[in-house]
């Protein structure tokens, strides 16, 4: 209970409306499904996946928005999460366990976030995280195609973030441009959380094509890529299958997803 | 026949005892007797050294527990003067940590990946026997810590490097190095050792071209490297970062080739290797003049010095010595022995415009530079060292040119409309059509933009006061305008 502030409960009613701001209706888009080719390679779709239209919030989940989740949900506190759901750098950049403090400003989008605690945050909104290909098939868009990626230019653009390391304090959302559907930051600000990481079929020694253990991962995921120029694909599917869900990275974020009615 | 068989196996071994050819014909057993048994006494915590020394032989007669704690960090350093380059690397330089170890010692292994990395790393030492060479079990994400264990079984030099996907872009950005199995009896001792490692790393910009320069996929998949380096940097072991040596000595280089893509054609200039252990395995070669390292590859290589002077570290694949930065110095000091070298050049073609004599005039004008106390005095011995090796094939070093095929640049009328002219033409090439006392000129200058401002402030000041030109003075400051914003395109190379 070390640095656990008492509100009031009337003072927690009252904090969302202080421009602690909730997430907003109009904060997710929908986007149209299709048949789309994956970089990852799955089980009998040459032709492509089919991916239902879904929606998608516009930006990563901001320090704000975590933290009315984390007041109305003590649970995920970091002084109360338990350790094998967030390792114990969970929410650590924070000043205090329900304050985000002057390191973790509020449009700036939340990390140290384990997946199971992106998940609950996800749920607590009606939705859930997004699966790696509709992440995938939203990431693929620019903001006038929504299949950019064949094009050089734009495979550069994203390689350029990820060459650098991040040792300088992260932008606030929202200040890149939209894509084609409407969403914004899926490159170039932070990694994201999806729902399906611990079953992308990657093995720690990335030359194993073909030959991974495979006992020891579970889905009927990837195995391989169809897209060897695509880097940077490459490089966020090694990024995610480096993690374990109850760990935490200062530059692993999310953004929550939800089926369309 | 019984009694007969004893005595001739004596006399095969006797044979065999007195011609070295046949002892280096027995094998030393491999990985199958390389294990001495259980690690004995404390464990140690292993020296890491940077690039180019080489940590103490471990002086030990006994398998150990030794501990290797390496950590990733992904930052931005100089990749050449004035350009800089996001560099993976393990243990904050490029090529990564020496790591010495024996035979059979039980290594345990600890990879950190910074916090503020963006990327996962892991690592695959070629001297590790086990699936992945502990690729596997070494996949760390940012701000983790992963462990793994194994028996170094082999001796060897072997090289160690990042596993990850994408593999390639891993080991462009430097995250290689080099790990060394000494063999139980250690090696011969020798007077110095040094770390090189040659690499090749691709920008989106051309060669010299100043700024932060990224990553580029595309030359990386085409193999046309931007630069080739050894230990990471232009000039990582030139000038005051030369390599060392006195006359006298004998010096053993561990020399081995991160790539990504390019095999090495290891020389130095002026010197023989004495002895070469050839893909850093257990035999030698002798008298070797120029060793291939492949890559992904080391080799060992030793020789003993008899003559002072410079020698010049080179991948013999010239042009990505003289053209993609693949040059380091072993500068020797001592007594002149003029019965062994008379003291001329041995190699002046291959030094061109950076051989020794030259470099006196150049350096001096650089340190001048800094410390803003530059002569035009200065500037024109310098000039004159680089005309000689840049420009002087083609305008000949009596500025005369050759009438007809390259414009003359004694007393130029061309050159007397402005002073400017000059450093312009150096930095931009001139193709076409130009009159020059008198004479029409139709031939093409490539563009020498691969020259630094200074260099060529210096020798445009040293032809503006030459040949009876009208005088006059560059700076490196004017250069440094005239280049002004860089081409944005990225060339071919």
């Amino acid at each position: 209970m070390r640095d656990v502030r008492r509100f009031p409960p009337w003072l927690l009613a009252i904090l969302p409306l202080c421009g602690q701001a909730a997430e907003s209706p109009d904060s997710y888009v929908t986007i149209p499904g299709g048949v789309f080719k994956s970089a990852l390679r799955y089980e009998d779709t040459a032709d492509g996946v089919r991916i239902l239209p879904y929606q998608m919030k516009r930006a990563p989940v901001t320090n704000a928005e975590f933290l009315v989740f984390v007041r109305s949900h003590p649970e995920w506190n970091r002084v109360r999460a338990p350790s094998v759901l967030a390792e114990k750098r969970y929410l650590s950049h924070w000043s205090g366990a329900l304050e985000p403090g002057s390191a973790a400003p509020p449009d700036q989008p939340v990390t140290w976030i384990s997946w199971f605690a992106a998940r609950s945050y996800c749920e607590s909104q009606g939705a859930r995280l997004p699966t790696w290909l509709e992440w995938e098939y939203a990431a693929a868009a620019d903001p006038t195609r929504q299949d950019a990626r064949g094009d050089p230019a734009w495979r550069e653009q994203i390689l350029s973030w990820y060459a650098r390391p991040s040792n300088t304090p992260l932008p606030r959302v929202g200040q890149q441009p939209a894509n084609v559907y409407g969403v914004q930051d899926l490159h170039g600000l932070v990694w994201e959380w999806i729902d399906d990481a611990s079953a992308l079929l990657v093995s720690s020694d990335n030359r194993e094509q073909g030959a991974a253990d495979k006992l020891r991962f579970c889905g009927a995921a990837a195995l391989s890529t169809d897209d060897r120029e695509n880097y940077a694909i490459l490089m966020r599917v090694a990024m995610l299958s480096s993690v374990e869900p109850a760990d935490a990275t200062g530059n692993l974020g999310f953004r929550c997803a939800r089926d369309v009615k | 026949m019984h009694k007969l068989f004893p005595a001739f196996l004596a006399l095969a071994l006797l044979v065999a005892g007195c011609d070295s050819r046949d002892a280096a014909s027995v094998d030393t057993g491999g990985s199958a007797k390389g294990d001495f048994g259980p690690p004995q006494g404390e464990p140690i915590k292993a020296v890491l050294t940077s690039p180019p020394q080489v940590p103490p032989p471990t002086g030990r007669s006994v398998p150990a527990k030794v501990i290797v704690e390496l950590e990733v960090v992904e930052k931005e350093m100089a990749i050449s003067e004035g350009v800089t380059y996001t560099f993976w690397t393990f243990g904050g330089t490029v090529p990564g940590s020496f790591i010495r170890v024996r035979q059979g010692d039980t290594v345990e292994f600890h990879l950190m990946n910074a916090p503020d990395s963006k990327m996962p790393h892991n690592i695959d030492l070629h001297g590790v026997t086990g699936p992945g060479g502990g690729a596997a079990s070494s996949f760390t994400a940012p701000g983790h810590r992963s462990r793994f264990t194994f028996k170094a079984l082999n001796a060897g030099l072997y090289v160690y490097h990042c596993a990850t996907a994408p593999v390639g872009m891993h080991v462009a950005n430097g995250m290689y190095g080099l790990i060394l199995v000494e063999p139980p009896e250690g090696l011969p001792a020798v007077d110095r050792e040094y770390y090189v490692m040659q690499g090749d790393f691709y920008t989106t910009g051309r060669y010299r071209e100043k700024g932060h320069q990224p990553f580029d996929m595309e030359k990386a998949i085409a193999e046309h490297p931007t630069y080739v380096l050894f230990n990471g940097a232009e000039g990582s072991m030139t000038g005051d970062k030369a390599l060392a040596a006195r006359t006298g000595e004998s010096v053993r280089l561990y020399v081995g080739n991160g790539g990504p893509n390019l095999v090495s054609s290891f020389h130095v200039i002026g010197e023989i290797f004495d002895k070469v252990w050839f893909e850093g395995g257990t035999r030698f070669q002798e008298n070797v003049q120029t060793t291939l390292i492949p890559s992904g590859g080391a080799a060992m290589m030793e020789f003993h010095v008899e003559v002072p002077g410079s020698y010049v570290l080179v991948d013999h694949s010239i042009f990505r010595a003289f053209n993609k930065g693949a040059l380091a110095i072993l500068k020797a000091d001592g007594e002149e022995n003029r019965e062994i070298y008379s003291g001329k050049e041995v190699d002046e073609m291959y030094l061109g415009d950076r051989a020794l004599p030259n470099l006196g005039a150049v350096t001096t004008a650089a340190a001048a530079a800094k410390t803003g106390e530059l002569t035009i005095e200065q500037q024109i011995d310098a000039g004159r060292a680089l005309f000689a090796g840049t420009c002087s094939t083609c305008h000949q070093s009596d500025g005369r040119g050759l009438e007809g095929v390259f414009p003359p640049l004694a007393k130029s009328d061309w050159i007397a409309k402005g002073g400017k002219r000059v450093p312009e033409t150096i930095l931009r090439g001139m193709t076409g059509k130009v009159t020059v006392n008198g004479r029409d000129y139709d031939s093409v200058m490539p563009p020498m933009n691969q020259l630094t401002d200074d260099e060529i402030a210096n020798i445009s000041t040293y032809v503006l006061n030459s040949w009876d030109n009208g005088g006059g003075r560059v700076t490196k400051a004017e250069v440094a305008a005239l280049r002004g914003t860089p081409a944005k395109q990225s060339a071919g190379e």
